[in-house]
């Protein structure tokens, strides 16, 4: 059963007829090519898929693309500014270190985005349980903390 | 996944509509159980009815000594809500603690609630405090809504609006959460309101259910104290790859305790 969907991606309209059955997060990658967002467990655990739906996160994997009809999804590709710079957020992992092989930083940074938009001001703790739904395979969390609590601090323009 | 329908509902009449026509209908609120149910082919409906433009289903309110959750509200938006942090702190701190800071901007109440699953946080919060689900058809009891393991009183067709809360004068709600999951291995509700004390736990047995001998014991004295001498019997619980039957038992205790104590704090 195809069925038309419009949608916001990253600013641009989008309007494609998808399967019913089709996920967010293939939507999103298969059909814009918009490969930032990952795959990790296809289980709504690991957080790899993390998008914005109306300004929110959520696991695209776990979410039916018809379920983002009329909103306004955001995906890593959207979150730096157009001159091509990275996001504070992107800049404060890179700057930490706080990603090894990577693959989990997309859902990372887009997890980190939303919950700083609610806690501008997060201590480590709080960061750490704001982050239980995301991953990280390779490494401890200290320096994806450390990012995040960097990343907060940017965003809120202090130095 | 496999292929099926999808419907998006206008109004809760078009809803019941869509679905009564369906060969196999199930209604679609945040997904959060029920995409992950078709992906490993646990459910596989012929038709999925989405709520999600349905308005009405949607809000807190609160009315005179009860507050009101619509259906289709997120499991964030009830954490972060003002009238349930000042009115039942408790439900608040449970919603707060449901899934991870994803699923909860996605799941919903009337979701949770409808599927049931013994380790879910909801179920708790229903019964222990004495809640009303509210259907498109009437209004039904917890004590008389949760029948059994994925079971409600729900009849085909029929769709949740809403659920009643009374405000209790206190409560406290404590989970021992599965590391992974952060399902309940035992979650203990226990709330002290206009109709006494009442003690709920989920995740230790097939489906919700009460302890009387600790609401006894709670009603003579509201403390931590008063559940020492209490056990409660693991001859009909759950036992698994994380926790045995014997092992939810005791746990259940404990947890409880802590449930009286964080409701004192309160």
């Amino acid at each position: 059963m195809a069925v038309s969907l419009s949608l916001t991606v990253n600013g641009k309209p989008v309007t494609a007829s998808v399967e019913a059955r089709t996920l967010l997060v293939d939507f999103l990658r298969e059909h814009l090519n918009l490969t930032g967002t990952h795959v990790g467990c296809d289980t709504a655990q690991c957080g790899a898929c993390t998008v914005h739906l109306d300004g929110k996160a959520v696991k695209a994997c776990n979410l039916l693309a018809l379920q983002a009809q009329g909103s306004k999804v955001v995906t890593i590709e959207g979150v730096s500014p157009a001159d091509g710079s990275l996001h504070p957020m992107q800049a404060a992992f890179r700057e930490h270190h706080g990603l090894q092989c990577g693959f989990c930083t997309p859902g990372m940074v887009m997890s980190a985005i939303d919950f700083v938009g609610a806690n501008p001001a997060p201590n480590e703790t709080q960061v750490r349980e704001a982050l239980d739904g995301n991953l990280c395979r390779c490494t401890g969390y200290h320096n994806i903390v450390q990012s995040v609590i960097a990343g907060a601090k940017a965003m809120r323009g202090t130095p | 996944m496999y292929a099926f329908n999808y419907h998006k509902a206008s109004s809760l009449a078009d809803a019941a509509a869509k679905l009564g026509a369906a060969a196999d209908g199930k209604l679609l609120a945040g997904g959060q159980t029920l995409i992950a149910a078709m992906k490993l082919r646990l459910a596989a409906p012929s038709d999925l009815v989405d709520l999600a433009a349905i308005g009405e289903l949607r809000g807190i309110k609160v009315d005179g000594s009860s507050l009101t959750i619509g259906a289709m509200t997120t499991h964030a938006a009830v954490a972060a809500s003002d009238d349930v942090r000042g009115k039942i702190p408790a439900l608040a701190h449970l919603a707060e603690g449901i899934g991870d800071r994803m699923v909860r901007n996605a799941g919903t109440l009337g979701g949770s609630v409808a599927n049931n699953d013994p380790a879910a946080d909801y179920p708790a919060a229903l019964v222990g405090l004495g809640a009303t689900v509210v259907t498109q058809k009437r209004r039904i009891a917890a004590d008389d809504f949760f029948r059994g393991m994925y079971e409600t009183a729900l009849e085909t067709g029929e769709i949740i609006t809403g659920v009643s809360f009374p405000i209790p004068k206190r409560a406290g709600y404590v989970k021992f959460p599965n590391p992974a999951s952060r399902y309940a291995i035992v979650g203990v509700f226990v709330a002290e309101g206009s109709a006494g004390v009442r003690v709920a736990v989920t995740g230790a047995g097939p489906s919700v259910f009460r302890v009387p001998a600790m609401e006894k014991a709670l009603s003579a004295s509201f403390s931590a104290d008063a559940l020492k001498s209490v056990s409660v019997d693991a001859s009909a619980l759950n036992g698994d790859m994380h926790a045995s039957a014997e092992y939810r038992a005791h746990l259940v205790s404990v947890i409880a305790r802590r449930a009286v104590e964080q409701a004192l704090g309160r």
